[in-house]
C-alpha cells in the first residue's frame, strides 16, 4: 500500500500546487511514472531524485516542455485528450494528473486512459463545490474566480469543472475504485480522514484520489 | 586499410570537386579486399572508402563520442570551411566550441554519406575494378547501408558506443537507423525534422528531379564524367523542385511575394520576371557545381526506400523495442516536406516501445530548412536535452 501519511517534503512548491507534495508522497520507490501535464517538470524531478522514479511526461506548453527537457526529463509536447492513446496496456506502474482534468475535453475517457495505461493512477483535482466558490456563486451571482482558479470564465482553459462528490460519482460510473483519497485546505493540509463527503466538498479545496481499476 | 589528409589541390569549382571524389581534403578511411561492406541490394563493396571530418577531442574512456548525420545534399563538413564552396560549415550554428553539441567537450565526427560525392564512395569515384567512374555500375544504396559505413568508420577509430547520434531530414534517417540497428551503441539520439518512413509526396517530388535529371542529354545514361560534361540543367532543375519543399508558403510569401526582379514591369516572355524564379535559378545553379548529378540519383533513393517500421513486421515500435536509447525529437511548425505528424508517428512509436522520449514542435516559419537556421529554441532545447544526457553519462 502507498504510504499516505508522510508530510511534505518538497522544498520548492509554489503555495498554489501544494498537491505536487501530497502527490509526492504517494509515490512508491522505483516506480514507472507518467506525470500527465507535467509542467516544468518540478513533480517527475523530484520523484527521480527522492524515489528514483523512471519518469516521463506529457505537458502543453512549449516553455514547459524546454524547461523539462533541460532538466534531463523524458517530456512530450502534446495533450492528454490526444496522446494517451498511443501508450500500451499497463505501460506505467503509476500515472499522475495533477490538477489538470478540468481543461481536457473529455475527462471521463481520460481518466478511462489514465486506468488502462497505468496500474494506479493519482488524479488531483480543484474542488468546484469549495464554500468559498459556493458562495461568490451564490451570493454575488458571478462565476467564480479564487487566489487557485484565477481565471474569469471567458478565458479560462477549465473547461470542465467537477465538485468532490462529482469525481467520486464519475469514478463509479468508469468501474474504477478509490483505493485512497483525501481533501487539502487551502494551505494545502489534509483534512481530518474522519470526516464526512459533504465536509469535504464544501471545506477541501482540492481533492486528492489514488484510483484503480476495480478488479472482477 | 589507410587514414590520411590528402593535400589541397590547388583547383577551384567543378574540378576541385571531382578532385574531391576520390581524394577528399577532409580524412578518409579506406576498407579493403578485408573489410567488405554488405549492401542491402545483395551485393558486397570493396574496396570502399569514407570521408570524414572529426571536431575536438576523444576523451580517455572513448564516452564522449557524437555523430552528427548529414542530410541529402549536405557533406563532412559540418562545421568547417567546405573545399568546394568556401562556405562555412553547414551546421556551425550547431556544432562548435560552447554551441549545443560542444566541440570543448565532445569529439565530433562527420562522414560523408556512402552514394555522395564528396570523398566517401559513390558515383563519381572510381571504380578500382575498371578505373573509370562508377556511375550506375554502382549498387543502389540504402540508408541503413549508409549507416553501416559509419559503424565501420566508429570501428576503424577504436570508439565502442556514440554518447550522441544527432542529424536533421535525411540525417533524422540515419539517426533512426542507428538507434534501431545499434541500440547498445547508441546513449542518445536526436532525429530532428524527420520522419521513419519517406512519404508519397516527397517521393514524388524527388521523382520529379531525378527525371529531370534523366532527361537531359548530357547525362548520358550515367556516363557524363566520361565525356567531360554534366547534365546541369536535368540538375538544377532537380534542385530547384526540392527546394520548394523546403520551404514554407508564408516564407515564400514574405521573402519574396509577387515582387519583380531588376524590372518595373512584366516582361511578357519567359526570363525570369519574378524574384522567386530568379532565387530558384540561381539555387538550381549554384548547387550544379558543388554537387554530382548521379550522387542525387543515389542519395535521393536512398531516402525514398527508408521504411523503418516496413523492415519490423509494419509496427515502428518494434524498431525500438527495448532501447536505452534516450530520444529528443524535434518538428516545426511549417515543415512540410516532414511534417510534424511524422515526427509524432516516430514518438508514438518510441511511447509504445516504451522508450525515454522528449518532443518538442518548434515555431517556425521558414519550413524544412529550419533545422539548419538560427532556431533559438531548437537550440535550447538541443542543449538541455544534450546536458542532461551528459550528466547522466558522467561527463
Amino acid at each position: 500500500m502507498f504510504d499516505t501519511t508522510g508530510g511534505s517534503r518538497i522544498p520548492t512548491v509554489p503555495a498554489s500546487r501544494v498537491d505536487l507534495a501530497v502527490v509526492g508522497d504517494l509515490v512508491p520507490e522505483g516506480a514507472r511514472v507518467l506525470d500527465v501535464g507535467c509542467g516544468d517538470g518540478a513533480l517527475l524531478e523530484w520523484l527521480e531524485a527522492a524515489k528514483h522514479i523512471d519518469g516521463h511526461g506529457i505537458e502543453l506548453s512549449q516553455a514547459g516542455v524546454n524547461a523539462s527537457v533541460a532538466r534531463g526529463l523524458s517530456v512530450i509536447q502534446g495533450d492528454a485528450d490526444a496522446d494517451l492513446r498511443t501508450y500500451p496496456d499497463g505501460g506505467f506502474d503509476l500515472v499522475i494528473l495533477s490538477q489538470t482534468l478540468q481543461a481536457t475535453n473529455r475527462p471521463r475517457h481520460v481518466l478511462e486512459e489514465l486506468l488502462r495505461i497505468g496500474r494506479r493512477a493519482i488524479v488531483s483535482i480543484p474542488n468546484f463545490g469549495h464554500w468559498r466558490i459556493r458562495s461568490q456563486f451564490f451570493l454575488w451571482g458571478r462565476m467564480p474566480v479564487t487566489e487557485d482558479l484565477p481565471y474569469s470564465w471567458y478565458d479560462t482553459p477549465n473547461i470542465h469543472f467537477c465538485t468532490i462528490r462529482d469525481f467520486v460519482e464519475l469514478v463509479k460510473e468508469i468501474d474504477a475504485e478509490i483505493v485512497a483519497s483525501f481533501a487539502l485546505d487551502a494551505r494545502g493540509r489534509k483534512l481530518s480522514f474522519k470526516a464526512p463527503w459533504w465536509f469535504w466538498n464544501l471545506f477541501g479545496e482540492q481533492g486528492v484520489f489514488v484510483l484503480e481499476k476495480r478488479r472482477r | 586499410m589507410d587514414d590520411t589528409t590528402a593535400p589541397t589541390p590547388p583547383e577551384t569549382g567543378e574540378a576541385q570537386r571531382l578532385h574531391q571524389a576520390d581524394a577528399p581534403s577532409s580524412r578518409v578511411a579506406r576498407f579493403g579486399d578485408d573489410r567488405p561492406l554488405v549492401l542491402d541490394a545483395g551485393i558486397t563493396l570493396s574496396p570502399w572508402q569514407i570521408a570524414y571530418e572529426t571536431y575536438g577531442e576523444l576523451n580517455a574512456t572513448k564516452s564522449n563520442a557524437v555523430l552528427v548525420c548529414h542530410a541529402l545534399t549536405g557533406d563532412q563538413y559540418v562545421a568547417s570551411t567546405n573545399p568546394v564552396t568556401g562556405k562555412p560549415g553547414w551546421w556551425d550554428l550547431v556544432v562548435g566550441p560552447g554551441l549545443p553539441i560542444d566541440t570543448d567537450r565532445f569529439f565530433v565526427i562527420c562522414a560523408n554519406v556512402l552514394g555522395g560525392c564528396m570523398g566517401t564512395t559513390g558515383p563519381a569515384s572510381t571504380n578500382p575494378a575498371t578505373g573509370r567512374v562508377w556511375g550506375l555500375d554502382l549498387p543502389v544504396v540504402t540508408i541503413a547501408d549508409m549507416v553501416r559505413a559509419q559503424v565501420a568508420l566508429i570501428d576503424h577509430l577504436g570508439i565502442p558506443d556514440l554518447f550522441l547520434v544527432a542529424g536533421g531530414s535525411m540525417g533524422g534517417m540515419q539517426v533512426l537507423q542507428w538507434a534501431s540497428a545499434w541500440p547498445d551503441r547508441v546513449f542518445a539520439a536526436a532525429p530532428i525534422a524527420t520522419a521513419a518512413s519517406h512519404s508519397a509526396q516527397n517521393i514524388a517530388f524527388y521523382e520529379v528531379g531525378r527525371q529531370a535529371v534523366m532527361a537531359d542529354p548530357d547525362w548520358r545514361e550515367g556516363r557524363y564524367l566520361d565525356a567531360g560534361v554534366q547534365p546541369r540543367k536535368g540538375l538544377a532543375v532537380a534542385r530547384m523542385a526540392a527546394h520548394i519543399t523546403y520551404m514554407s508558403e508564408v516564407s515564400l510569401h514574405s521573402k519574396f511575394g509577387r515582387r519583380l526582379q531588376n524590372r518595373e514591369a512584366l516582361g511578357y516572355g519567359f526570363d525570369g520576371d519574378f524574384q522567386i524564379e530568379s532565387y530558384l535559378r540561381h539555387q538550381g545553379s549554384t548547387f550544379v557545381d558543388r554537387f554530382d548529378a548521379n550522387s542525387y540519383l543515389y542519395v535521393s533513393r536512398a531516402m525514398d526506400y527508408f521504411d523503418l517500421a516496413a523492415d519490423h513486421g509494419g509496427v515502428l515500435a518494434e524498431a525500438f523495442r527495448g532501447t536505452k536509447t534516450r530520444f529528443c525529437v524535434m518538428s516545426f511548425t511549417t515543415d512540410w516536406a516532414f511534417p510534424t505528424r511524422d515526427s509524432r508517428t516516430i514518438v508514438h512509436a518510441l511511447a509504445a516501445a516504451g522508450a525515454k522520449v522528449s518532443f518538442a514542435e518548434i515555431e517556425s516559419d521558414r519550413g524544412h530548412d529550419a533545422f539548419l537556421l538560427d532556431e533559438p529554441e531548437m537550440h535550447a532545447i538541443l542543449t538541455g536535452f544534450i546536458d542532461a544526457a551528459a550528466r547522466a553519462r558522467g561527463i
